[in-house]
């Protein structure tokens, strides 16, 4: 019994780090159709300007929430020079696309070596959730359980940011018609650069927020990259829906694949992966065939 | 660390420049500088290690400054990639082109599997790390030289400590699921079962996990458990062991606990007992120069990574020494290493087995805030040493060697 309870909440809890992973690569991949390769490297270099920021840079030392805030707004501003220099001017060329951005891959991954060495950097949990909350037999740590209150509230908050505002409207025009936006007077290419900056924001952000369970290490960006595939092809590229559904079942086939089935853990990862490509290659939620 | 490095390699390189423009005729073999390679990796996840591996390495070249048995050092440092293809062209490079005396590297043994045929064609000596079993067992290379361990090497005696004194009955074992944790956990099975104890279970994490809760979940029905995690691994390990809120006492061997973890282990790290043949708190006169050093020219603490090449580097100069500074015959060369008889290095005493492991101690220690030093929060104190272990434990080798390698079924599960 209690198995099953450490395994469900896990998943859960899992799924959520994902969603905060996958809803940025969905935005980015799913709006403007760049296959963004940088992805991991991002949650890594989220994870390591977190663990820098809380261990003091230039004799500050912040607490995890501010140290948070700040890595996040740091990782978006490098996903904003990023498509602002480079990605602007490869439009449309998707295969120029993966290749520039699976450069700046391995040159993030050789930079995080550089500046904090190969070993691995704990992030503390943040103090206020230390500790455990018992559900019948079985503890799960707070943290845990606050990674899924954050997915969720960031869930409902994009949603809202997309659906409801002024701002997500004009996204929703640039990316379905950017000629003709233009031509209503929205400025399409700095709108897309703020969604490359909130996608790359999303991903530090996500990075920091497993720091206390994941560490900061390198090869973090490699071992990330294809989750954050599997839930954006399962759920459906541009859709906020099939990134938080498809988080969340991947949570579940991720623990419990490697629970029950071990030996097969990568098999029933990718298999799910394999039968939506086929069977219904827009994902369970998405708008566009890829 | 780079321009330490670089600028070290200057001076190597304008040393043999000068040497070459002189074109002294009538060279001895002692007035050419002595050329050490080494094998290592410095991208991608296995860095760790590797750039531990070479800034032992030039801890030792630095406190020598640059001689060895008399002969200038000349130094080539380089970088495989962590993969088999990447360490086969480098150590062609290293052989062909570089024309070193002996290698020292790689670090994983899937790189050394790849280039050993290879080495032993050249008869180039190699001083690994690398703890695949065979390699001096069954399938045993002339030319290979381990100062470090056996994958089973450091779990024979947890083993024998798990069983004897902290009394364990029950124990779950989990470790990656590649060759070296295969081995170690073969190794200790074995010994732990000699001395009545029973593994209830083997867990195979695959090597790239982020999230270890539903191995860990798996563990039940026993009263401990043994880990042989590598390079990271062990951190996000005992977390997600420490965050499912399980107690079990855990075991573990070199890699899982080593010393250049301790700045990253947190609290849920308290109580890891290791087994390991390099500890940071070993008090010998040759340690403490060691790790003076590695704190000098590095700012850091050594792990076993950068202690091991240490030792490497003392037994090619034992053995350069030893032939009077002549290393132009390989055999010769390689035999004489293997002959060295060390009494006072990092590790403490080293001398080789006919196949040419070590026979050399290795330390039990249990992880706490007790005696840390270095600005370490935690610190993993010796608690009882094993002296002289052979990689065939106590078993007889002719009988040890009849039986087949450690592996991911051998010894079986008892029903």
């Amino acid at each position: 019994m209690t198995f099953w309870l450490i395994l469900t909440v896990n998943s859960v809890a899992f799924g959520g780090l994902l969603f905060l992973l996958s809803a940025g690569f969905s935005l980015i991949f799913g709006l403007m159709r760049i296959p963004n390769l940088t992805h991991g490297s991002l949650f890594m270099l989220g994870a390591y300007f977190g663990a820098s920021f809380m261990l003091g840079v230039g004799g500050v030392q912040l607490n995890f929430w501010l140290a948070a805030i700040l890595a996040t707004a740091l990782v978006a501003l490098l996903g904003a020079l990023i498509e602002r220099l480079l990605l602007r001017r490869l439009p449309g060329d998707a295969l120029a696309q993966v290749l520039v951005t699976l450069g700046l891959s391995f040159m993030a991954a050789d930079f995080c070596l550089m500046v904090w060495g190969g070993d691995p950097i704990n992030i503390e949990t943040p103090s206020a959730l230390v500790g455990f909350t018992r559900m019948g037999p079985a503890a799960f740590p707070n943290y845990k359980l606050a990674i899924v209150a954050i997915a969720v509230v960031f869930a409902v908050g994009l949603w809202m940011l997309l659906d409801k505002t002024r701002l997500g409207a004009m996204i929703r025009a640039g990316v379905d018609d950017p000629d003709m936006a233009r031509v209503v007077g929205i400025r399409v290419s700095r709108l897309f650069t703020i969604v490359f900056a909130l996608g790359a924001g999303l991903a530090g952000f996500a990075g920091i927020m497993g720091g206390p369970s994941l560490s900061a290490y390198p090869g973090l960006d490699q071992d990330m990259l294809p989750l954050a595939l599997v839930v954006v092809i399962l759920g459906g590229t541009g859709s906020l829906l099939g990134s938080f559904v498809g988080s969340i079942i991947v949570g579940f086939i991720y623990n419990f694949g490697q629970a029950l089935l071990p030996e097969l853990a990568y098999f029933v990862l990718f298999l799910p992966m394999l039968l939506v490509l086929i069977f219904r290659p827009q994902g369970l939620f998405g708008r566009h065939i890829l | 660390m780079s321009i330490k490095r670089r600028s070290v390699l200057k001076g190597m390189l304008a040393t043999g420049a000068s040497i070459a423009a002189l074109k002294a005729p009538a060279v001895h073999a002692q007035a050419a500088p002595f050329k050490l390679g080494l094998l290592t990796v410095k991208t991608g996840p296995l860095a760790q290690g590797g750039i531990q591996m070479e800034q032992g390495v030039l801890t030792f070249l630095k406190e020598k400054n640059n001689m060895m048995a008399g002969r200038k050092v000349e130094f080539f440092s380089a970088d495989t990639g962590g993969n088999p293809a990447g360490t086969k062209t480098k150590a062609q490079e290293l052989v062909e082109r570089d024309k070193v005396d002996c290698i020292l590297g790689p670090l994983a043994a899937f790189e050394l599997l790849a280039i050993s045929d290879y080495i032993a064609q050249s008869k180039m000596p190699l001083l690994s790390l690398a703890a695949a079993e065979d390699m001096t067992q069954r399938r045993p290379n002339p030319y290979f030289i381990r100062a470090s361990a056996t994958s089973g090497q450091a779990m024979h005696p947890m083993a024998d400590y798990a069983a004897k004194e902290l009394k364990l009955k029950r124990i779950a074992c989990i470790s990656e699921d590649f060759a070296f944790g295969h081995e170690q956990m073969g190794a200790f099975q074995r010994v732990f079962e000699d001395n009545g104890g029973k593994i209830v279970k083997k867990i195979w994490p695959p090597l790239v996990t982020p999230d270890y809760t539903p191995y860990v979940a798996q563990i039940e029905d026993c009263d401990g458990v043994c880990q042989g995690f590598a390079g990271s691994n062990p951190l996000r390990f005992m977390k997600a062991y420490a965050g499912a809120g399980m107690k079990f006492p855990v075991v573990t061997g070199e890699t899982g606990g080593d010393d250049a973890l301790l700045k990253s282990f947190g609290e849920e790290a308290i109580g890891l007992t290791s087994c390991i043949p390099y500890t940071l708190d070993l008090e010998t006169e040759s340690n403490k120069r060691f790790v003076d050093g590695m704190l000098k020219n590095f700012d850091t603490v050594p792990g076993q990574y950068a202690g091991l090449l240490y030792v490497n580097c003392m037994v090619v100069e034992a053995g350069l020494q030893a032939l009077g500074g002549d290393a132009s015959d390989k055999t010769k060369f390689v035999n004489a290493m293997r002959s060295v008889n060390l009494t006072d290095t990092p590790r403490g005493p080293v001398k080789f087995d006919h196949l040419g492991n070590v026979v050399g101690d290795f330390y039990i220690r249990k992880l706490g805030k007790d005696g840390a030093k270095y600005g370490l929060k935690l610190w993993n104190k010796t608690i009882k040493t094993y002296h002289n272990v052979s990689q065939f434990w106590t078993y007889d080798e002719k009988q040890f060697l009849s039986q087949p390698v450690y592996s991911r079924d051998y010894p079986p599960l008892k029903p």
